[in-house]
């Protein structure tokens, strides 16, 4: 167990104190460890009360009846809604695709849908009136994988779909399909001297954010509604709510409070319209807090997958074609499907240069739970069936897999499946060989001078063994994840900086609708309005819908995207106040006509160095206020029958080598190391960097050997919502992650700098997988991995 | 029923407490001390760690009842009166193991905790002293770093 320190490699270059490339402290560090810091849950109202959300218990049936006659009665209850309460006749939304209903109309479609909601002075008597609420159901038929989903007489998870995908997909329980065609596999597939096949399952993970769904809403004077909330992007949700309520967006004023993680699972809505309708209904502020166990149906998951693939290759290792079939379970409602779609089409053969491919992705409609956003998003899963597919081809071939994969690394001007040329760096062999060359743990690494330390061993401190029947094993794997809305979506963030004189110092205030979700956008703001404005104090607004929207905190776009909108404002600004020092002082000195000027340690610079004035003089009593959008570069729609397009903004890469202990007798695996090298771009914050490579890591180790959300095929009813039977790493199931960052920069991004928090979680859990493989000689074609996987008992 | 007991060295008392209702309501809803986090409620993940009588406990499983008369101390005791944040809450901050920090209250009451009886803990004693506290940002390594810093800068007298 040694030390992982954040690499002292990195560059660190700002002539401005706290600048970008500095490992500046969040300012939100203090307020969070003496536990002051606000989150969505801790909100408090005079006279507030609690909601409560009823929800289905079974997965797929009509609604007979439901009567709320006797909670409502109960005392100390203000309010008892169902879908016939709701005001407007807009009673769906949805992120791309308006599917989902606010409360369950006619029929349930999956188990834990909202059904009714309940407005109480206490949470019990909420949930026991909630509990009075008597709904009938008449069972409809279960939709539950491909085959059932797809059968000819297959009932319809939704009739009647006018949506924009319905008219390409080869059947209306399927959300969207997404082929890529290039080349002529079938033709390549002649010149193959080996072929390998596979067919892969990956399980459904759950996000696992600790800080539950929860918020308050307070109904305003004004008719309105102020709603405090833990979200991911504050104006997708405002788009959604205000039809719902019948309100316009003014009067739906969202300000967004703590963020207990997200990593996808906040994109969709989750309480915000309910906890709206009952304080709008009541009059009084609402709070609505879900306990873990709701919180499992109160979010999408990642979806689970079947993945089917076959490589070929010639003898000496040049891939010649790769053939896929990618099917995601969207589960009951669209939610990301379609985006989740074009990811595992477009990424579906990794980092590596295949002329000629033949790929299917589609999402189902089922009655399984809804599956959306969770970080990296339809790149894990092809990542987890490619990579053990390039195993399997490199031990066909009798070549060192590493090996094997760098002889067939993209690298910058390769050619994607799309068409696309990626035209920044793509460092796919150099990543995997800063992993390999890293010196291996030490062969039985448990053992201590007092004997063996359980804690280093599978099985842990329940004791199990003390390295009998112990087997190491060493996987690798690498990866490929875009970055940014993909396909044409139009991607933009928007920041407002204003700069001013404050008791004699210039101070510069950022605003953006960012959601902070614990990734340090916060602190990251700070230091580009430092080191653009040359200014040591900088105050962070809190993020609201009074600016304009800056996008989701997803896709690994916001230090690119609002870092890059607060960089292009302040940029604007520091114009505006060159501007006012040309006017007040140009005629004391050439340089203000001739030079480049900066703003340095609260002056203004001439490039050369030489101090012309003080901010504060150039501003006097001004104040410089902008706000304005920011863009990436355009990008277009997947052709529908091809899959051609420049669909991406950019791509980020990372490398893992896992190295892992097993206990062969029991099943039990210890990842013992998990190496990764990322290409970050520019660091702009080397310790949240790191931070981010470590997290994303993790749960990419949780997914290889705990995490399931395990759905009863029968019934699709959820077996396991809570943290006590869904698991998630604890620091002892975790090992120690070295971190190796390379920093090429992408010269069409702000600063050169890459999105980085998905692409650690691709390659971590192929690299485990490889390992556990390595070290039992057994296929595992799925994820997790459980002890009778190993065992076969 | 009324509730009686000290937090933070302070007597507190809470009125029409429902029997149900756990400690880490009570701390959070009418004590107005919500440092200490719900995040699963059901004794799994630590968020909601306190110290009881200076024992490390899951408040979301313990009774408000069981409390009567006895000693709590939460995430909102560990800095001086000054506001001087202690030596691990510092540590939290300055190596980077706060990302959400929700997790955060309940591994530096569990930290705390432990570097009061192991002041120079090894990384499995630290390993083995945080696996009730879940953290799903930060993979740990940063919060191991936290902890050896705070036993480091105690263990210098800084």
């Amino acid at each position: 167990m040694g030390i992982t320190r954040t690499p002292t490699s990195l560059t660190q270059s700002s002539a401005t104190r706290g600048g970008i490339g500095e490992s500046t402290l969040r300012p939100d560090g203090t307020l969070k460890v003496t536990g002051e810091f606000a989150y969505s849950s801790d909100l408090w109202h005079e006279d507030m009360l609690w909601g409560y959300t009823l929800r289905s218990t079974v997965a797929h049936a009509a609604i007979v009846s439901i009567d709320t006659s006797e909670a409502l009665a109960t005392s100390g209850v203000y309010a008892v809604l169902t879908y016939d309460d709701l005001p407007t006749e807009v009673k769906h939304y949805g992120l791309e695709i308006r599917d989902t209903p606010v409360l369950a109309h006619g029929k349930v479609r999956h188990h834990g849908e909202p059904v009714a909601l309940v407005a109480a002075d206490h949470p019990e008597t909420a949930r026991r009136a909630a509990a009075k609420i008597r709904v009938e159901y008449d069972a409809l038929p279960v939709i539950t994988d491909e085959a059932s989903a797809t059968a000819p007489d297959a009932v319809l998870v939704h009739e009647g779909r006018d949506d924009h995908h319905i008219g390409h997909v080869p059947h209306p329980n399927i959300v969207h399909r997404q082929p890529i065609v290039r080349g002529d596999a079938d033709r390549a597939a002649e010149r193959a001297d080996v072929v390998v096949s596979g067919e892969y399952v990956f399980g459904m993970q759950d996000q696992a954010f600790l800080g539950p769904e929860s918020g308050l809403a307070v109904p305003a004077e004004d008719g309105g509604v102020d709603l405090y909330v833990a979200t991911q992007w504050l104006h997708s949700d405002l788009r959604q709510i205000a039809p719902v309520l019948g309100l316009p967006e003014r009067k739906v004023r969202m300000t967004l409070s703590g963020v207990g993680g997200a990593f996808g699972g906040r994109e969709d809505l989750s309480m915000q319209i309910h906890g709206c309708l009952l304080a709008l209904r009541t009059g009084k502020p609402v709070k609505i807090v879900y306990n873990r166990f709701e919180s499992f149906f109160g979010h999408v998951h990642r979806h689970p997958a079947r993945l089917w693939y076959e490589h070929g290759a010639t003898r000496n290792g040049k891939l010649t074609h790769v053939r896929c079939r990618i099917v995601l379970d969207g589960g009951a409602y669209a939610s990301a499907s379609p985006a989740v779609v074009g990811n595992a089409a477009s990424l579906s053969i990794g980092p590596y240069v295949v002329e000629d491919v033949d790929i299917e992705a589609l999402a189902l409609y089922t009655n399984n739970p809804p599956c959306g956003a969770m970080r990296g998003f339809g790149a894990v899963q092809a990542c987890f069936a490619y990579e053990a597919q390039m195993d399997k081809v490199a031990a066909e071939l009798g070549m060192d897999p590493v090996e094997f994969r760098q002889v067939n690394a993209m690298e910058q001007g390769t050619v994607m499946p799309t068409g696309q040329t990626v035209d920044s760096p793509a460092p796919v062999a150099e990543l995997l060989r800063r992993v390999k060359s890293r010196p291996l743990p030490p062969e039985r690494q448990w053992e201590t001078t007092e004997g063996a330390d359980v804690r280093a061993l599978p099985g842990g401190l329940s004791n199990t063994t003390h390295g009998e029947g112990v087997v190491r094993g060493v996987g690798y794997a690498v990866g490929i994840k875009n970055v940014g809305f993909s396909e044409g979506f139009d991607d933009y963030s928007t920041a407002r900086v204003r700069m001013q004189v404050i008791n004699g110092e210039p101070v510069a205030t950022v605003h953006t609708a960012m959601a902070e979700v614990g990734q340090g956008g916060v602190t990251v703001h700070a230091q580009i309005a430092r080191s653009e404005l040359g200014v040591t104090q900088v105050t962070i607004q809190p993020a609201d819908t009074q600016v304009g929207s800056a996008g989701s905190t997803s896709a690994s776009r916001q230090t690119y995207m609002t870092g890059g909108a607060v960089k292009n404002t302040c940029e604007a600004v520091r114009e505006k106040v060159l501007d006012l020092g040309r006017r007040r002082f140009g005629s004391y000195h050439p340089a203000w006509a001739t030079a480049e000027l900066l703003l340095e340690g609260g002056k203004v610079v001439t490039d050369g160095g030489e101090a012309l004035a003080d901010i504060a003089d150039v501003l006097e009593d001004d104040v410089v206020d902008l706000e304005l959008e920011f863009r990436h570069r355009p990008t277009q729609a997947f052709d529908l029958r091809t899959g051609q397009g420049n669909g991406h903004v950019q791509y980020s890469f990372a490398a893992h080598r896992a190295v892992v202990e097993v206990d062969t007798e029991l099943g039990l695996v210890k990842v013992v190391e998990l190496a990764c090298a990322q290409d970050v771009g520019k660091a702009l914050n080397p310790l949240s960097v790191v931070g981010q490579i470590q997290g994303g890591t993790t749960q990419g180790l949780g997914v290889a050997v705990m995490e399931e959300i395990v759905v009863d095929p029968k019934t699709a009813l959820v077996r396991n919502p809570s943290f006590t039977d869904y698991l998630i790493p604890t620091i002892l199931d975790t090992p120690t992650i070295p971190v190796d960052v390379l920093e090429l920069a992408d010269e069409h991004a702000p600063y050169g700098l890459r999105g980085i928090g998905e692409a650690p979680t691709l390659s971590s859990t192929p690299a485990v997988l490889a390992a556990i493989r390595q070290a039992t000689g057994l296929e595992l074609n799925r994820t997790p991995v459980r002890p009778e996987h190993l065992t076969g008992s | 029923m009324r509730v009686t007991f000290t937090v933070n060295g302070r007597p507190q008392e809470a009125d029409d407490v429902w029997e149900g209702e756990s400690l880490l309501y009570v701390l959070r809803e009418r004590m107005g001390l919500p440092g200490s986090k719900n995040a699963c409620e059901q004794g799994e993940c630590g968020s909601c760690t306190v110290r009881l009588d200076g024992v490390p406990v899951c408040s979301c499983l313990v009774a408000a009842g069981q409390v009567q008369g006895r000693r709590v101390d939460t995430v909102e005791g560990l800095a001086g009166e000054d506001g001087e944040l202690s030596a691990i809450q510092q540590a939290f901050v300055d190596a980077g193991a706060v990302q959400c920090g929700f997790c955060t209250p309940g591994l530096l009451v569990a930290a705390d905790e432990l570097l009061e009886h192991n002041p120079s803990p090894s990384d499995g004693d630290i390993r083995e002293a945080l696996s009730g506290n879940l953290c799903r940002c930060t993979g740990y390594e940063k919060i191991l770093d936290a902890v050896r810093l705070a036993a480091a800068r105690t263990g210098q007298g800084v």
